[in-house]
């Protein structure tokens, strides 16, 4: 297996509060990784932490890159892309300038940004706080998608969407999953059967299991390790 | 009606003076975060600056070597600036206090640098004879060095409006006063950024400074502090980040404190005070101001 994503002894900790406790983990490229685990067991912390928008000690590599003490431009640059939880748009400024921002590449990948979500096009001289919270969902995934990435860390894409988003949320996710690793934090474990190979549990600040989305299917596991029925949350 | 078209008018110049420093202040504070006391430093560099060029340099009196030294004040405060974010403002971002300290203290140095160098006397700049002219609106005849305030004070608004519409590094600043780590999440290294506003704040408060001569009728050592003051006010009244919301207040708070010091005799910088207090407990964050995360 190639490793595109290597934590070893990852640790973050935040006014006091120890929030990553050791992490550990490995991410296998070309498919989907889920990240999984209760609310507040340092999810989102680890995305962050991977690029370094919270401070962190330890081991991150990226395809065998030492990131770690890399900061966050850096981290983005050298092949990652990252779509953070509650989107971060950019109210003030409109869909296609938020777009403009995101851009690294020579040729950035409008063409399939726009195949994926038509409905930006539309809208491109539309301020985004303006939008509803679907398209700033679309929004925040276009700008990771605008650029070839080695990595794409995406953080509860289909938080408070309507099912019909969370279905074309996850069909952009699949199509990016062609051309990249995606390691994917998210609640909504039918989406993590459909488009994950692995699966990664935290609890507590440490990763408590690593396997495949087919062990959510046992209601004993997922309760256990999740606090779930096993099907959505 | 003729003196109060008189003061009124007055009162804009005097508040384009103070847009041209507070505008650098509002964006290095929206988008760094740094309350920036020494900016009335820069200011003061820039006075300097058209002092010696004018009476050292090119000492003629034309309408030229005037307005050559308003570019070289924007250069020296912009220079000073850049030093200023290189030397210490880099190393301390997202430590607030000291930060504040720092500039607190670099403000205090360069008075005192000042004041060494130059004496505590204000040393004269005489503007060239086309400013002592007057323009007669109504019945009221108005210093011609006002609009000249005024029209310097727009220009920059407008280079400002361009700049941060349609260029790269407009649009990375809006994103980033509205959210810095954002930006550097989209890989852009967003301290370039503040380099850059750093420049142009800078540029902008020099350029004030060589107005400031002609208003003042000469620098001193604290030329820049007296204006530094009313140009916090106008930031927080207009709201951190805000360049439009900046030039708003900027306009309220000179024509308010030049109007209400002469009928009112002498209140006019109690109002202002007050004017700030009724902003903050109306609308804390300014006119237009948006809170950066």
């Amino acid at each position: 297996m190639t490793k595109a994503l290597t934590l070893a002894d990852v640790n973050v900790t935040i006014k006091g509060s120890h929030i990553l406790q050791g992490v550990n983990f490995e991410v296998e490229a070309g498919v989907v990784t889920g990240l999984l685990g209760r609310n507040g067991v340092g999810k989102s912390t680890t995305l962050r932490s991977i690029v370094g928008l919270v401070p962190r000690v330890g081991s991150i590599k990226l395809f065998e890159q030492e990131i770690s003490g890399l900061k966050t431009h850096e981290v983005i640059r050298a092949g990652v892309a990252f779509v953070p939880e509650d989107r971060e748009i950019f109210s003030t400024l409109t869909v296609l300038e938020n777009l403009k921002l995101a851009e690294r590449d020579k040729n950035p990948d409008y063409d399939t940004v726009y195949n994926l979500f038509p409905e930006l096009l539309k809208r491109k001289s539309q301020r985004a706080g303006t939008l509803s919270g679907g398209q700033q969902q679309m929004v925040a995934v276009a700008r990771a998608l605008l650029n070839k990435t080695k990595l794409l860390l995406v953080d509860e894409p289909t938080k408070g969407l309507a099912p019909k988003l969370v279905t074309e949320v996850a069909d952009a996710l699949e199509v990016a999953a062609q051309a990249t690793t995606i390691l994917l934090v998210e609640q909504n474990l039918p989406l993590i059967k459909r488009i994950a190979k692995n699966i990664i549990v935290m609890d507590q600040g440490v990763v408590v299991h690593s396997g495949v989305p087919t062990e959510l299917e046992n209601p004993e596991f997922a309760k256990q390790m999740l606090g779930v029925s096993g099907g959505s949350h | 009606m003729e003196i109060f078209i008189t003061l009124f008018i007055t009162g804009f110049g005097l508040g384009a003076l103070y847009f041209l420093v507070a505008s650098g202040l509002s964006l290095i504070y929206g988008l760094m975060g740094v309350l920036n006391f020494a900016h009335g430093a820069f200011l003061t560099a820039g006075a300097y600056a058209t002092w010696y060029f004018t009476t050292s340099i090119r000492a003629d009196g034309s309408l030229s070597s005037y307005v050559i030294s308003l570019f070289i004040a924007g250069v020296v405060g912009a220079l000073f600036a850049v030093a200023t974010e290189q030397i210490l403002i880099k190393y301390l971002y997202d430590r607030h206090i000291d930060q504040a300290l720092v500039t607190v203290g670099l403000g205090f140095v360069a008075t005192s640098a000042y004041l060494g160098w130059f004496g505590s006397d204000p040393l004269i700049v005489l503007p060239p004879t086309q400013l002592y002219n007057t323009v007669q609106i109504g019945d009221a005849f108005v210093g011609i060095d006002r609009f000249l305030y005024i029209g310097v004070a727009a220009l920059v608004l407008i280079a400002n409006f361009l700049m941060m519409r349609y260029t790269r590094i407009g649009l990375i600043i809006r994103a980033g006063v509205e959210n810095r780590s954002m930006v550097t999440a989209l890989g852009i290294d967003v301290r370039k950024a503040f380099t850059f506003v750093f420049f142009i704040g800078g540029f902008a408060a020099g350029l004030g400074g060589a107005l400031a001569t002609t208003y003042a009728s000469g620098v001193g050592p604290t030329l820049g502090d007296a204006f530094l003051i009313y140009a916090f006010i106008t930031v927080v009244i207009g709201g951190m980040g805000s360049v439009p919301g900046t030039a708003i207040a900027a306009i309220v708070v000179g024509t308010t404190q030049v109007l209400v010091n002469y009928y009112v005799q002498g209140l006019g910088d109690f109002v202002v005070v007050m004017l700030l207090a009724l902003v903050l407990l109306v609308r804390p964050q300014g006119l237009l101001g948006k809170v950066a995360h």
